[in-house]
């Protein structure tokens, strides 16, 4: 039998490994926003739970929408990195720190 | 019991492919990663019996999404003997964080009293319950109004993402139908007086 | 009496200032002297219609209030009037000294460029003196008291672009801002132990308060009331130069002379006197404020008298003789005769205007030349002032008849039967006073107006004595462009002004010495415990004023200013060598005089060195290094610092940025988790 407990748990480590994926990658902006796709899905896990051990539909609602979002959000993400690499030919996280203060 | 032991089986596979999605060195194995991520996870939320986010979440992501970044990844001309290089120094102070927050958000889930009773397990739905059948109709009478902004969004994104990424190539030779339309006389015909004979 | 008569008495002279002052060209340069004129003479004829109701009618003193400016914490500050027989005396003797110098104004000032100005400034002196001697509270007083000092320092500076005036006018309010600084505290004081500024108040409270304590550490008290009666008197001081306050009075003769007679000599200066007898109720009550007062009196009695032998300037020496004069008045305060200080006061007026419109004369009759050196045998070309002169100067020498005789051998006689314990001193200063009196005020009078006529030679005779210059005056004014060439009479419009004056300084003295000083004319207005009253005591061996002159003949003070008289004849008219060989064998008593007891010197390399040094200390220390260095500038580096520090944390990465809001995220969950 599945609990709240367990999902909940689950979607803890999913979502801490997400965020320490964006942190120790030091590298590749790609992967920043594969991360950032790992967070939301750690998110939606919690909305899909509770939505269901609530029995309120809600929560799998919204989970669309998150979906909407954050399909677009990869999309200009994404074209967003292409401009970047045509201007600076390098999508090295350590060489973009333009917002130094 | 048994969808008890395909929820670890899931977990499992959905932590592991986590980790490879952020330890792996050459993005092309990330993003396959990530795939594995995105169907495990589907697989769980079909345990769930929310079939309908499950297949849109394999289409959308894994068909979609994913393929995008793929095709983004390989598009862009990345050296890939750089991005290998790895993590910094600093990396198990990140590892030591992550393992605090779990064990913390572990700790509030179980240890505190969030108004709902944990431990309880689902309830199975009836036979007939269709989970798309009962979405749509949240969706289309409740939410309509949020579902054509969502729609709007997708549009703006979409423009979005061509606008961004659109070059205008020095020497590439285009029609101008304005400045066509708009051309005069002067423009066109030029009136030159000559002798027609060199004098001497 | 009606108050409406009284707020005449003082609003007219305002009226007259605000119309020439302000009046701009609307208002031509004659109708400005007539306006003012106009005012202060009404002014004065009400004063008097007052005295005579007053004195005569015997209506009874009017007190009340007029206008209640502000009520703050049960403190009412009031615009009144306090007219009893003192007041009224001063108002008369104000408005009448004032209407002479507004006279004498049109002739002294006639081609300044500042005509109209002066004018206004006057008539706004005579209101704000009115004020000052009319008040009912100490908050009016000190109205008065500061207007006063405002006028003063707008007309010692009236030639502004001198810059002997300026510096002089800007040393007389600084010194009496010292004096103020008293005052405002006295007030305080007042203020602090009857919870009311009446006058009438302070006066019922003042035996209770003498018997109470100021603690002034944990250990050491002194006594309330003797303390702010002092500190009173240190306003008085400034305002009417008392040592050490004195040093700006010979400074402001930079002033027009009409200003000097006015203000420096009869009115603005007697301030202080007038305030002391006024608040004789609770004066009387201290031993130890009316010691102070005697010691000070004293002291400037006979010591600035002095200084008035070796000076040349002839405004100046009556300068210093008005000091000199000051201190008598002063010590007649100190021993309780406060009716003798006012009558002196009063006639001091007279001949100390007289003399001062009469060295005036002699400026305008020379040209502008101040250094009686360059004068001498005026009298033959300037008969009036000469003989008027003459008339202040035997009035101020205490000539038996003359004015001043009866209120200075009154002063004198009270020194001498006071029990005081400083008094022993007040009477030989005072004493001996009398010789230099006579001796400085002769050497004047004889080196102007008798012998060698030295203005021909003026130039050479100036060089031969050029080592004693130091105190010499600028002679640069706008007006001074013309030296040499004959003295003449001056026109009417000063002469009469100092025939005006001539006579009540002859004559005052003889006809009010009976009723002003033992006829009881003062009433209740000034209050004398029966032990202190030496008044009372001289009364007893009073018998009219004649008897009183006659008697005169035969006491030492007569004969010491005969002496006087006689030594300044050897020295400056008879063998005029022996001044400059005597003045060879006391070099180091008169290099002393001749730098004015280092007063001067004093305040300026110790006092004013050492505020500019304390206040250098306080604004490189205190205000660089403390409030700029480490408050200002220092809330800046700090913030800066920190944000160098917070910078680091902004490293641009965005990985950094997601590592804090992780560690963010980590320490909230920790606190939902702990949190009980």
């Amino acid at each position: 039998m599945i609990t709240l407990a367990h999902l909940l748990t689950l979607s803890a480590i999913l979502f801490a490994i997400s965020i320490a994926g964006i942190f120790l990658n030091r590298k590749n902006v790609i992967l920043l926003l594969m991360c950032v796709e790992l967070l939301l899905l750690a998110a939606n896990f919690n909305f899909v739970a509770f939505s269901r051990f609530l029995g309120n539909l809600d929560g799998q609602v919204f989970v669309f929408f998150v979906l909407t979002v954050a399909a677009a959000e990869s999309a200009i993400g994404l074209a967003i990195l292409v401009v970047l690499f045509r201007s600076r030919r390098s999508i090295n996280v350590e060489d973009l720190n333009t917002m130094k203060g | 019991m048994l969808v008890q032991i395909l929820f670890y089986l899931f977990g499992a596979f959905l932590v592991a492919s986590a980790l490879g999605v952020i330890v792996a060195r050459n993005p092309v194995h990330s993003a396959l990663a990530l795939v594995l991520c995105f169907v495990t996870s589907a697989a769980i939320w079909l345990l769930l019996e929310a079939e309908f986010l499950a297949v849109v979440l394999v289409l959308v992501y894994v068909g979609a999404v994913m393929v995008l970044f793929l095709f983004v990844v390989m598009m862009l001309d990345i050296d890939l003997a750089e991005l290998r290089s790895g993590f910094t120094r600093y990396a198990w102070l990140g590892w030591i964080t992550a393992g605090v927050v779990i064990v913390e958000i572990v700790g509030v889930v179980t240890a505190r009293n969030l108004g709902v009773d944990v431990t309880r397990g689902t309830v199975p739905l009836p036979e007939d319950y269709s989970n798309t059948a009962e979405l749509g109709n949240v969706l289309y009478t409740r939410f309509a109004y949020p579902f054509e902004l969502a729609a709007m969004l997708l549009l703006v994104a979409i423009i979005a993402a061509i606008a961004l990424t659109m070059r205008r190539r020095p020497g590439l030779k285009v029609q101008d139908v304005a400045k066509q339309v708009a051309v005069r006389r002067e423009e066109r015909v030029r009136i030159v007086k000559m002798d027609p004979e060199k004098r001497p | 009496m009606n108050p409406n008569l009284l707020l005449a008495i003082v609003l007219l002279p305002l009226a007259g200032a605000i119309i020439a002052g302000l009046g701009g060209r609307l208002v031509s340069r004659m109708a400005a002297a007539y306006v003012t004129i106009a005012g202060v003479a009404i002014s004065c004829v009400l004063s008097l219609i007052v005295l005579k109701q007053i004195y005569w009618d015997g209506v009874p003193a009017f007190n009340g209030p007029v206008y209640t400016w502000l009520v703050s914490d049960g403190v009412t500050m009031q615009v009144g009037f306090l007219v009893d027989r003192l007041t009224a005396l001063m108002m008369a003797v104000v408005t009448f000294v004032s209407l002479c110098v507004h006279v004498y104004t049109i002739g002294y000032m006639h081609d300044d460029p500042g005509f109209k100005r002066f004018f206004s400034y006057i008539s706004l002196f005579t209101f704000s003196m009115l004020m000052l001697v009319m008040s009912n509270n100490f908050m009016q007083l000190f109205f008065g008291w500061e207007a006063v000092g405002v006028v003063s320092y707008l007309l010692i500076g009236f030639w502004y672009t001198r810059p002997s005036a300026i510096f002089a006018n800007l040393k007389a309010f600084l010194v009496n801002r010292v004096g103020d600084f008293g005052f405002v505290l006295g007030i305080a004081g007042v203020l602090y132990y009857t919870g009311s500024l009446d006058y009438t108040a302070a006066f019922e409270a003042a035996p209770r308060i003498a018997q109470e304590s100021f603690p002034l550490t944990s250990t050491t008290s002194v006594e309330a009331l003797g303390l702010i009666c002092i500190l009173l008197f240190i306003g008085a001081m400034g305002k009417s130069a008392q040592v050490p306050l004195h040093v700006w009075l010979p400074d402001s003769m930079e002033g027009p002379t009409p200003i000097s007679a006015l203000i420096h000599a009869a009115t603005m200066v007697t301030a202080g006197i007038f305030m002391v007898a006024r608040m004789s109720p609770l004066f009387e009550h201290s031993e130890l404020a009316l010691n102070f007062v005697l010691i000070i009196g004293a002291t400037t009695a006979l010591f600035m008298g002095l200084l008035g032998i070796v000076n040349n300037d002839i405004k100046r020496v009556v300068a210093y003789s008005t000091l000199s004069q000051l201190g008598y008045m002063t010590v007649a305060l100190g021993v309780s005769a406060y009716g003798a200080a006012i009558f002196h006061l009063m006639t001091h007026a007279f001949f100390k205007a007289l003399l001062f419109l009469a060295a005036g004369s002699v400026i305008i009759g020379m040209h502008h030349e101040q250094d009686m050196r360059k004068m001498g045998g005026l009298a033959k070309y300037m008969p009036v002032t000469a003989v008027t002169c003459w008339i202040g100067a035997l009035a101020l020498i205490g000539t038996p008849f003359f004015s001043g005789f009866y209120s200075k051998d009154m002063i004198i006689e009270a020194a001498a039967a006071s029990h005081r314990w400083a008094a022993p001193y007040a009477y030989w200063c005072v004493l001996i006073g009398v010789f230099v009196t006579a001796l400085y005020t002769f050497r004047m009078l004889f080196l102007t107006f008798h012998g060698e006529e030295r203005f021909r030679t003026a130039h050479a005779h100036a060089a031969s004595h050029g080592g004693e210059g130091g105190h010499g005056e600028s002679h640069g004014s706008a007006d001074a462009h013309h030296h040499g060439g004959e003295p003449h009479e001056s026109p009417p419009v000063v002469t009469v002004p100092l025939i005006a004056l001539a006579i009540p300084s002859i004559f005052i003295g003889l006809f009010t010495v009976g009723p002003v000083l033992f006829g009881g004319y003062f009433g209740d207005s000034i209050f004398v415990l029966e032990r202190n009253d030496v008044l009372a005591e001289l009364g007893h061996e009073f018998h009219g004023p004649v008897a009183f002159a006659l008697h005169g003949f035969i006491t030492p003070t007569f004969w010491l200013a005969l002496a006087g008289v006689v030594t300044a004849w050897v020295f400056f008219l008879w063998k005029p060598g022996l001044a400059d060989r005597a003045a060879e064998a006391l070099r180091p008593i008169r290099t002393i005089l001749v730098n004015k007891y280092y007063f001067d010197w004093f305040n300026e390399n110790v006092i004013a060195r050492g505020s500019r040094l304390l206040g250098r200390a306080l604004w490189r220390g205190g205000d660089q290094v403390l409030i700029d260095g480490a408050l200002v500038n220092g809330t800046a580096a700090t913030v800066g610092r920190f944000g160098g520090v917070v910078r680091l944390i902004q490293s641009g990465y965005l990985y950094s940025y997601a590592f804090w809001m992780f560690i963010g995220l980590a320490v909230l969950l920790g606190w939902f988790l702990l949190r009980s």
